[in-house]
């Protein structure tokens, strides 16, 4: 019965910007160690006090706008979205309705039946609110406005979607982009990308939209799957069982796999929007855009046609290394650090993602650096170390961002050049595994394995594996 | 110096014997604590005054003066400020009860600037409760009196100022002039006040009421001393958006004893019903007057003279009831004990912390923006300011100035305002529109009526033409001394 | 009166605005407000088609901050005027379901 019915999703994204201060006051947008140590009576509401925008945040939402495909708003307008909530220290939160800074866009995803564009509403810039914190012991709430005037853009999509897949693929492209930009890290689990969806659903072929709710809280991508398979099941129950889908804001509970309305009667959602009277419009020039596109970086698209043509690396290879900026970032360094394509691709195919999957880490949060990479794919050219030294310098490398070199001299972890120390311990393995080496002279060619294993351990490991192999064969 | 003599100087007069040594700026400063001590529980011009700290404050500009560091006109000179200005340090209320322990940890930037200029601050004082009101009734801390006449209100809502400077409790004031806050009670206290051109003096600092509204200005005893003060407080403030870069602020250049040739219009529209005879007579005699001088004064049509008011309580309204939504019981000032749940405390906080007319024009601001009211209000109300403001572009390529009476009566009596709001509106019929315009405009003393009470006369300039109207009403004010 | 405006409506802007008036104050805003409507409804004399809502008096465009940090740590001034603080953070009535 469920798939009589066709699910249409619209998405509204919500990127903390990658300014170092808020959008309205000279204060750092770090993350605080203590509440309140990144507020000033701007951003807490005192009275008197008065925004004045960062040009950064103006910058950052149209270069994000020019990179979706989105008309440009030359003369654009900031106006206050009034209601009460102890996050919001003014009960007015500033943002763009009526004059958005960006309109009409899109942008290209795949999907199983070939690329699909996902049309962009409007991108508005806003600020963010503050942070609430339950206390258990008062009972009370606790707020800190470190993250109050945070700049943020909101990216509304169409209502284009038609899966959770399709909505993953669309939140990657914009996290691409954005990132490329270097606009924002788009971290979701740290809601530095926040994203609230919209959803209805309607018997396949209709023509009009059903109703929609909106959900929120959706901090994964699973959580966002989840919420959306979650959601569509309940309005078909809803429809199926003969009631009617109410148009309200949800929250998702992604432990209990549930989402439950969010209303009260003190909530009128009447918010009174009107143009900010402290704040004068913005009027883009002809010449601040080119300014902006002259400085539009190389985004993936572009970047894997240089792959391709540049170097000797597999398809897949440049797929996945385009696919995160920081990983695109790190190979290009480490390349034009004279590391050589296919082996600092090989370090990040293979060891790279293996690690980010086991510590479920994004690729931003890669901490070694493509010198310290370029250094370890040096090491293990020379021979200076053996293949699982090098993944267990990697490792080390991985987690403290360690040098190498010195790690290796200083854990004594060189591979030992020195022919008559390494014959000296061969022999020793041939006089202490009589059986072995009788297995072998008999034809057991696997019984060599366990000899070099044997030399291996005795070596701990600081041995050249081919060399060990070598030397067994000439001694037997 | 003779204390009476002290007192009834001019903030520049004053100024001027502090750096020639005949006075002190602690002397100037003990001479007006005196005044406050022996008239201030009649008038009640402040609602916050520390004694101490102005006259340790006094006592070190005068060192300032005396080496030579401080040489400016006002140096030495006691201010009093109205409460909606922010003073870091001391106790900032907007006459409501729900600032009535607020401490700014900031001062607002007209008031530093004159803290660089060497005035020394003496107090806060009353007002109507977040500037919502015409006669300081409305204030949390009780009514000010008007020296002219104690029965009588001094104006409002920069009434506490006016009262102080008429009462010699302070040399000059500072208010704000959101509707004619400023230019009301100096009319009906018989004193100067001028709202500066929208953006002149910045907004940082101020308490909002209507911001696109608010401009904080002068109050003062002389002409000459108008003109010193905004020079000193004017200034293009990076903090205020609203603030504009502006090079002529010599404004004491302009007092220039002259108007021949000037144009002065006169709108017949601010001269019909409604407007009290006597105050009728004396402002059209300062016609005459500025016509006996070579003005070139004459009659004309401003036209939407009367939707200035409801266009005017339509945008202040819904800008205040944002404004005033950062007044919570959260981050300052009064939270509702007992209440249960964040919302109660909300309800219980602002409606207990808020007076009747704060009320009022919240609930009448909150319904004008609210959904399915917006356009037929607010953006209606926007769109008739463009047309006022159009039709004062009009007048101005004819005239130099615009003439006119502040206010149709003079000061009314205590507590006869309050109970018709309505009627309280009207009084603003003037002022109003200069606000909506964004123009300088300035009330100067032309009389009084036959209790004695004050009439004011409204000079009303181009946007930036501050000085043809320190010009001229200081032109005006010179020829009344000679015929005195 | 040409605006009536009934309890609901007053119920409504009470709870947009958070205000709670007693039934006597409720009764004078109800008056008030439909009185100062009336009055404002004398705009609609006034054709204003065509005219564009002002909402700035002057042309000013384009005032900026460069994006450079210049607040240190003013949390104790932040803090100063609160009703209730606990861990460096302000007390509020419980927010959470």
């Amino acid at each position: 019965m469920a798939q009589e019915y066709e699910t249409v999703i619209g998405l509204e994204v919500h990127v903390e910007l990658a300014t170092k201060t808020k959008i309205f006051c000279g204060c750092s947008t770090a993350f605080g160690k203590r509440p309140n140590s990144h507020t000033c009576p701007v951003c807490t509401g005192m009275p008197g006090s008065l925004p004045v925008l960062n040009k950064k945040v103006l910058e950052y939402a149209v270069a994000v706008g020019l990179a979706a495909n989105c008309d440009i708003t030359r003369y654009c307008k900031f106006d206050r979205k009034n209601y009460f909530y102890p996050d919001n220290p003014q009960n007015y939160q500033i943002s763009q309705l009526y004059l958005p800074i960006c309109r009409n866009g899109y942008v290209e995803i795949e999907t199983e039946e070939g690329s699909k564009k996902v049309g962009i509403h409007e991108i508005h810039m806003e600020e963010d609110a503050g942070k609430l914190i339950h206390d258990e012991w008062e009972d009370c709430t606790l707020v800190d406005y470190n993250r109050s005037g945070v700049p943020l853009i909101e990216i509304v999509s169409e209502p284009d979607m038609r899966s959770a897949r399709e909505v993953i693929a669309y939140l990657e492209k914009l996290r691409l982009i954005i990132q490329y930009l270097g606009a924002s890290d788009c971290k979701l689990q740290e809601g530095s990308m926040r994203a609230d969806v919209n959803l209805s659903v309607r018997k396949a072929g209709e023509k009009e939209y059903g109703t929609r709710t909106e959900m929120k809280n959706l901090n994964s991508f699973r959580a966002i799957s989840r919420a959306i398979e979650g959601e569509r099941e309940r309005q078909i129950d809803l429809i199926e069982s003969g009631e009617k889908v109410i148009q309200e804001t949800r929250r998702w509970d992604d432990a209990r796999e549930t989402s439950y309305a969010m209303r009260s009667k003190e909530d009128a959602q009447d918010y009174r929007y009107f143009p900010d009277p402290d704040l004068v419009p913005v009027s883009i020039s002809e010449e601040f855009l080119e300014r902006i596109r002259a400085n539009q970086p190389e985004f993936r698209t572009e970047k894997m046609k240089r792959y391709k043509e540049e170097y000797d690396i597999p398809d897949y290879d440049i797929e996945i290394i385009t696919g995160a900026k920081h990983m695109a970032d790190l190979f290009e360094q480490a390349v034009a650090l004279g590391g050589q394509p296919k082996k600092v691709s090989n370090w990040l195919m293979v060891e790279t993602l293996r690690l980010l999957k086991e510590r479920e880490m994004d690729p931003e949060d890669i901490r070694f650096s493509p010198e310290n990479l370029v250094k370890l794919i040096a090491l293990t050219e020379s021979k200076q170390i053996n293949s699982s030294v090098a993944k267990e310098v990697f490792e080390v490398m991985f987690e403290e961002n360690v040098d190498p070199e010195k790690y290796v001299d200083e854990k004594g972890l060189r591979t030992v050049n020195d022919e008559g120390a390494l014959r000296k311990v061969v022999e020793e393995v041939i006089a202490a595994n009589p059986q072995s080496v009788e297995d072998y002279r008999n034809g057991k060619e696997k019984a060599i394995g366990f000899l070099v294993g044997q030399t291996m351990k005795a070596m701990k490991g600081k041995a050249d594996p081919a060399s060990v192999n070598r030397l067994l064969k000439e001694l037997l | 110096m003779e204390k009476k003599e002290l007192l009834s100087l001019s903030a520049t007069a004053l100024g001027k014997a502090i750096r020639t040594g005949e006075t002190s700026a602690v002397e100037a400063m003990e001479a007006v604590l005196g005044q406050i001590r022996e008239t201030e529980s009649v008038y009640h011009c402040y609602v916050t005054i520390d004694e101490e700290a102005a006259l340790k404050k006094a006592g070190q500009i005068q060192k300032k003066i005396q080496s030579g560091e401080l040489t400016g006109p006002l140096a030495g000179v006691p201010v009093a400020i109205k409460d909606n200005l922010c003073t870091e340090g001391v106790r900032t209320t907007c006459s409501s009860k729900i600032l009535e322990n607020f401490v700014p940890t900031f001062s607002a930037e007209a008031v530093k600037n004159l803290e660089k200029a060497g005035a020394v601050m003496i107090g806060k004082t009353n007002m109507d409760e977040f500037a919502m009101g015409s006669t300081t009734e409305t204030s949390y801390f009780g009514v000010t009196r008007n020296p002219r006449n104690p029965r009588h209100v001094p104006g409002g809502s920069s009434g506490g100022s006016a009262a102080a400077v008429a009462a010699e409790e302070c040399f000059f004031a500072l208010g704000s002039d959101t509707g004619g806050s400023i230019r009301q009670p100096a009319s009906y206290c018989g004193v100067v006040g001028m709202k500066p051109t929208y953006g002149t003096v910045s907004r940082y600092g101020l308490v909002a009421y209507g911001s696109s509204l608010d401009q904080i200005g002068p109050l003062t005893k002389t002409v000459e001393d108008c003109a010193a003060v905004l020079e000193a407080i004017a200034s293009h403030d990076l903090k205020d958006s609203t603030s504009i870069e502006r090079k002529d602020t010599d404004f004491s250049a302009a007092l220039i004893k002259d108007v021949k040739g000037m144009r002065i219009g006169i709108p017949r529209d601010y001269f019909g019903e409604g407007l009290d005879s006597e105050v009728k007579d004396a402002v059209l005699r300062a016609a005459e007057l500025f016509r006996e001088n070579g003005a070139l004064v004459e009659e004309f049509d401003l036209s939407l003279v009367e939707y200035a008011i409801p266009t005017y309580y339509t945008i202040a309204a819904a800008e205040a009831s944002s404004n005033l939504e950062r007044f919570d019981g959260i981050k300052y000032g009064y939270r509702a004990p007992e209440a249960e749940g964040l919302h109660q405390m909300y309800k219980k906080t602002r409606s207990q912390g808020f007076g009747a007319e704060v009320k009022r024009r919240i609930m009448l601001g909150s319904f004008v923006l609210s959904s399915g009211y917006y356009d037929a209000y607010y953006l209606k109300a926007l769109r008739v300011k463009a047309m006022i403001r159009k039709a004062f572009d009009d007048a101005f390529a004819k005239y130099d100035c615009i003439l006119g009476p502040v206010a149709p009566t003079t000061a009314p009596g205590l507590g006869e305002s309050l109970s018709d709001p309505m009627k309280m509106y009207l009084g603003d019929i003037y002022t109003i529109s200069v606000n909506l315009a964004g123009l300088p405009a300035v009330s100067v003393p032309c009389g009084t009526d036959q209790n004695g009470l004050p009439i004011g006369l409204q000079l009303i300039g181009d946007c930036f033409q501050e000085k043809k109207l320190i010009q001229a009403a200081y032109t005006f004010e010179q020829i009344g001394k000679e015929s005195r | 009166m040409a605006n009536i405006i009934d309890d609901e409506t007053i119920e409504y802007v009470g709870i947009l605005a958070k205000l709670e008036l007693t039934d006597e104050e409720k009764e004078a805003a109800k008056k008030s407000m439909g009185e100062m409507l009336d009055y404002i409804d004398k705009l609609n004399e006034l054709d204003t088609t065509g005219v564009e809502p002002m909402s700035h008096v002057f042309q000013v465009q384009n005032v900026f901050r460069e994006d450079v940090v210049t607040n240190g740590d003013e949390s104790e001034k932040t803090l100063q005027n609160a009703p209730g603080v606990k861990d460096n953070m302000f007390v509020v009535p419980r927010t959470f379901d």
